[in-house]
């Protein structure tokens, strides 16, 4: 227990939160997820297999950059033939950071994993507090450079759903369920990045006159709209480029094959 | 229609003080201060409580129920449960003078910290001309009671008393960004919101918003708009250069 | 006893709603040392309350708007017994605040043109309201509180203290008034509501912006701080009231729950198609058109259904009859036992208006009975019922300077009286306060500025002070102070309430002779430490000694007008136009006992009558008035 709420000359009442609903709940459930998401990212990340079935790419390798890149995953060879480990270590870091240093996802990880608070109105189990204001926290800062990355990479993954209308020989005219989920994965990561509040800033929020910017000002507006969603976009999203890696895995290894549409 | 329900409303001051229990009668419609003023006048007629319109606009009667700060007046009877014990506490992060009343004078301190409103040389009283999408934000803000609710739940300072000097609490940033972005206003709050009144304290968990009983959007709309503009200052060299290489002022 | 806590201001306020800090800010601003007392905390004063606006004649939203018209507006709605002059300075000075607080802070809503927006209320010719959605009173207060605080910070760097020179007392009530020995104010003693400590002010002038009387009636959109503490101040210091007779009940409060018993239904809801039934499902307006409105208003539903939509051809619906007229009705018809099960009558605009519609207007109501009463009145009707909402009367004052009759006692806002005469116009509260908020500031620092010596008060004033605040605390057995309020709120809820009678009235005074003594008795528990009982028992004084003006002052006067109906004079007298009711007090404490007298009315200056039509000051100027007119006043207003 801190000295927190029973400091010096608060009424002295001892207990930790006086709360009779289920407040451990929320953050458990955060924790659980979280956790989930790591431990598959992480394995599939590391895996380096399975993460290409013409013409569907895994979210979590593309675009891929090294030399030993399945052929046709990635034709760039941007970094070179010194690089042995998985391809997807090099461009994580980049969806990551974008989610570590997400407005929400900061809440919801200082809640679950921190307990600074658990949930409000429950004292955190810490002696002090900075928060913010000092290393490394306040690198948090840095959103909108990985707010303008997960552009590029939304990009990136749009040209793979477009690749998906391929089929495996290159031909045009093909879509299948990869391609829709490909298609979801992409749509929903635009709709996360889009309703940042980073990105609802940098649109319009600096701005102190928005009746001297009309086009802005909608932009923004529609934006805010978007951004108060912005949790949910952000859970969904997240469970839709998990599910998009396993679906193609399971393509890629031929556990099933795809549904082909046309 | 009235039943007997089971309170536990928190007596004594600074110098301590316990949970009592008190049964007393409940009728339809009532709020949390209905039960409490009838304490009052039948059980506990020196019980301290703070409150004044009854109507959620004076924002006097903050206090704790059952663990979560809500007003009084605008917490109604009907959300419990008959046989469930109604636990009344003083806010927690404040000093107590007595039963429920709490010294909130860190916050009376706290607004006289931040800069006021600096009105432009150049305009006479009358001759001020604002568009309504650009009071509209600000104006949001203005719509605080100042019940405090939200600096009582804030954890920076209600687990941590030593980060009240350093620490405005949320309804002041919001106070900052308020005038950050009133169309008018001819000062500079960005930098002081970060170096002298604590923004970057703030971790962004939205208690603020979950407690505000005007349902304002602390969190979204004041305070990362907040950090936001801190970012475009200090750690954006790409706004930086932009505003170097010289565009009119947004 | 410990040391009693002393203080020295050139300037004291009583009371932090918009009056008080407007006149602290404008003490401060002549250079006098400053303080404002306030029993609530800074910035929960009743000023935000208000929803509607603030009027003033800026003429933004229709340019034919001027002082003249909003100050002929002001006459009628007060049916001409207004101070004249009040009205004159109210009018011609309220744009000037209200472009006053823009520099202070406050962002009102806009005109597409970037202007402050005005709305339409009732009784004002033109759209005239400045506000901020329904939160008008909040931005006021904000904004003044605000301005404090910069003016703290000045003085902060330039003498390194915030409270050099001006300083909130927060909960921290005033009980008597110190005077030296010609009647002059030397300062005023009270106690921290806090600690139950006794403090003392020494200060030659002191300004009273104490707000209303509403806690004296069991009904009322008051909160608990209204218990005419001002009032009785001003009388035990010898000052006088006037027109306290004139009491305004809003028709439409909510009724159920009992917690919110009270609290305003805005006149918007029968402005937008709301109307107003009985148990039995009945129109019943239609049968409370007095006989002056019948041309105005119509007297059957299909006209007044054709209104809302063509105001032109048809006549008004009579839910939007003058507020007295309409909570005269909702009493009948509850009294005739075709009532609402809670005891008011139903108002409906859920068969009226489309949800989507009735949520856009009146959005704040719809939160409000979602809220507080569980009532969705896009669904269900509302339950409402006559609230006791604001006393026209109050302490008589020089126009121009806000002085009482008690050198250096200054009154501005509710408390002070003639500025509304017989009835207040809705948005005419607001700008009240800050006009003459600001004139008792200045009147205050002049006063101050033009004194010699510093009266002084006799050190056993202080010392009856004290034992006459601690005298709850004597004894035991004696009256409870909450059953003895709900007591004195009955009786003038019953009996000095919106429909006034001689024999009821005699009897209230009879009551109220008995209460007095029951008060005088008055017993509480435990300590001084914030303890509400003992300061309910201090407040109940002023609340009986001002009740009691109330209802000698009703009792007196044989007509009816404005605020005051009797049922046994339902006429207006032009006779009784030219007469104000004065009260004052004699005696101390709860022994203290109120006289009302009549005082001529000060005829008005021609240049004002003669912005009004001859047709029009026929109805309320008696004949010999009428003859005392210039020929060339007979034609054309200017």
């Amino acid at each position: 227990m801190t000295a927190g709420t029973n400091a010096a000359g608060r009424a002295q009442i001892g207990a930790r939160t006086l709360r009779t609903d289920r407040w451990w709940l929320q953050p458990a459930l955060t924790v659980a997820a979280l956790v989930a998401f790591i431990i598959y990212s992480t394995i599939r990340a590391f895996a380096n297999t399975a993460y290409y079935a013409p013409p569907y790419i895994s979210p979590f390798y593309s675009p891929c950059l090294t030399t030993n890149c399945v052929p046709g995953a990635g034709d760039v060879n941007l970094v070179g033939d010194w690089w042995q480990l998985s391809p997807a270590l090099i461009i994580l870091i980049f969806p990551l950071g974008f989610r570590l240093t997400c407005y929400y996802y900061r809440k919801a990880y200082y809640r679950g994993f921190w307990a600074s608070p658990p949930a409000c109105a429950v004292a955190e189990p810490h002696g002090k507090y900075t928060g913010e204001s000092r290393f490394p926290l306040v690198l948090n800062n840095i959103h909108r450079y990985f707010f303008y990355a997960g552009l590029v990479f939304n990009v990136i993954l749009t040209y793979d759903v477009v690749l998906g209308f391929r089929d495996a020989q290159g031909n045009w005219g093909h879509a299948g369920l990869g391609t829709l989920v490909l298609l979801l994965n992409a749509a929903f990561l635009w709709v996360y990045s889009l309703s940042c509040h980073s990105c609802r800033h940098l649109i319009g929020g600096r701005l102190t006159h928005f009746s001297r910017h009309p086009l802005r000002y909608r932009m923004w507006t529609w934006l805010s709209k978007l951004n108060a969603q912005h949790m949910r976009y952000a859970w969904i999203s997240l469970f839709w480029v998990a599910f998009t890696d396993f679906y193609v895995m399971l393509v890629a290894s031929n556990t099933i094959s795809d549904l082909r549409f046309f | 229609m009235g039943y007997q329900a089971h309170f536990r409303v928190w007596r004594g001051d600074g110098e301590g003080g316990d949970l009592r229990d008190f049964t007393v009668e409940v009728n339809e419609g009532e709020v949390v201060l209905d039960v409490i003023h009838r304490l009052q006048a039948t059980q506990a007629s020196d019980l301290a409580v703070r409150w004044n319109c009854k109507a959620g606009k004076c924002g006097s009667c903050s206090a704790e129920i059952n663990g979560r700060p809500r007003l009084l007046c605008m917490t109604r009877m009907s959300v419990f449960s008959e046989s469930e014990t109604v636990t009344v506490t003083p806010m927690r992060t404040f000093p107590v003078i007595r039963d429920l009343v709490t010294d909130v004078s860190f916050n009376y301190t706290k607004a006289r910290e931040i800069p006021s409103f600096k009105p432009p040389a150049d305009l006479a009283p009358g001759e001020y001309r604002m568009q309504q999408v650009d009071v509209e934000r600000s104006q949001e803000f203005r719509k605080c009671i100042e019940c405090f609710l939200c600096q009582d739940t804030c954890h920076v300072v209600r687990d941590h008393e030593e980060n009240k000097e350093s620490f405005a609490g949320p309804r002041f940033l919001m106070r900052i960004a308020e005038l950050e972005m009133h169309p008018l206003d001819d000062a500079d709050r960005v930098r002081e919101a970060q170096s002298e009144h604590g923004l970057g304290f703030c971790n962004i968990t939205k208690c603020c918003t979950e407690v505000c009983p005007e349902h304002i959007k602390i969190t979204d709309n004041a305070l990362i708009p907040m950090k936001e503009r801190v970012a475009d200052r200090r750690y954006d060299p790409l706004v930086w250069l932009g505003n170097k290489i010289g565009r009119r002022k947004a | 006893m410990s040391e009693l806590e002393r203080h020295a201001y050139d300037v004291l306020v009583i009371g932090a709603g918009g009056a008080g800090l407007r006149a602290a800010i404008e003490a401060r601003e002549h250079g006098m040392r400053t303080a404002v007392l306030c029993k609530s905390l800074f910035g929960k004063a009743h000023t935000v309350m208000a929803e509607g606006g603030i009027a003033a004649a800026m003429g933004n939203v229709n340019s034919h708007d001027s002082w003249q018209v909003h100050f002929r507006d002001t006459m009628r709605g007060g049916k001409f017994l207004n101070n004249w002059r009040m009205a004159e300075l109210h009018a011609k000075e309220a744009p000037d605040r209200v472009w006053e607080l823009e520099t202070y802070g406050a962002l009102f809503d806009r005109t597409a043109d970037g202007r402050i927006s005005q709305r339409n209320f009732g009784g004002h010719e033109y759209p005239r309201l400045a506000h901020v959605g329904d939160r008008t009173g909040l931005e006021l207060i904000r904004s003044l509180q605000q301005k404090i605080v910069s003016l703290q910070q000045e003085d902060q760097r330039e003498l390194g203290d915030y409270e050099a020179r001006l300083k909130v007392f927060a909960e921290c009530t005033v009980t008597e008034l110190l005077q030296d020995e010609d009647g002059r104010i030397a300062g005023a003693f009270g106690y921290w509501r806090e600690s139950g400590r006794f403090v003392s002010f020494e200060a030659p002038a002191v300004v009273l912006a104490t707000g209303g009387i509403g806690k004296s009636f069991k009904v009322t959109s008051n909160s608990w701080e209204y218990t005419g503490d001002g009032h009785a101040l001003a009388l035990r210091a010898g000052a006088a009231l006037v027109n306290m007779e004139f009491v305004q009940f809003h028709p439409t409060g909510m009724v159920w729950p009992p917690s919110v018993k009270g609290i305003l239904v805005t006149e918007s809801v029968r402005g937008d198609g709301g109307v107003l039934r009985n148990s039995e499902n009945k129109r019943f307006m239609f049968d409370y058109i007095p006989e002056v409105f019948k041309d105005k208003y119509a007297d059957n539903e299909t006209e007044a259904d054709k209104w809302y939509t063509d105001a032109d051809n048809n006549r008004r619906p009579p839910e939007l009859l003058p507020r007295d007229e309409v909570a005269r009705a909702i009493n009948s018809e509850v009294k005739a036992g075709r009532g609402s099960p809670h005891g008011g009558v139903f108002l409906d605009v859920s068969s009226r208006l489309p949800a989507e519609e009735i949520i856009r207007r009146l959005p704040s109501m719809h939160h409000q009975f979602k809220e507080l009463a569980d009532v969705d009145i896009t669904a269900q009707p509302m339950e409402v019922g006559p609230t006791c909402h604001y006393v026209m009367g109050g302490v008589e004052v020089e126009p121009d300077t806000a002085a009482s009759r008690v050198p250096g006692l200054f009154a501005a806002g509710e408390v002070s009286g003639g500025m509304h005469g017989s009835n207040r116009l809705g948005g005419n509260s607001l700008s009240d306060l800050l006009v003459f908020g600001r004139r008792a500031g200045a009147g205050a620092s002049a006063y101050v500025q033009g004194l010699t010596e510093r009266p002084a008060a006799a050190p056993e004033t202080l010392a009856r002070a004290e034992r006459s605040a601690l005298a709850p605390f004597d004894g035991e057995g004696g009256a409870n102070p909450y059953g003895l309020h709900m007591e004195l709120q009955q009786v003038m809820n019953d009996l000095v309430g919106i429909i006034r009678k001689s024999g009821e009235m005699a009897q209230a005074l009879e009551k109220l002779e008995a209460l007095k003594a029951k008060a005088a008795e008055v017993t509480v528990e435990g300590h001084r430490q914030f303890n509400p009982g003992w300061h309910l028992a201090l407040d109940l004084r002023n609340m009986l000694l001002v009740s009691e003006c109330v209802a000698k002052a009703a009792l007196l006067r044989t007509e009816s007008r404005g605020g005051h109906t009797r049922d046994d004079f339902p006429g207006m007298d032009a006779e009784w136009r030219r007469k104000l009711l004065v009260c004052t007090a004699s005696g101390d404490g709860v022994e203290a006992s109120a006289e009302v007298v009549e005082k001529p009315q000060v005829p008005m200056r021609p240049d004002l009558l003669d912005l009004f039509e001859y047709s029009e000051l026929e109805k309320y100027l008696t004949g010999q008035e009428l003859t005392g007119q210039s020929g060339a006043s007979r034609g054309e207003g200017s």
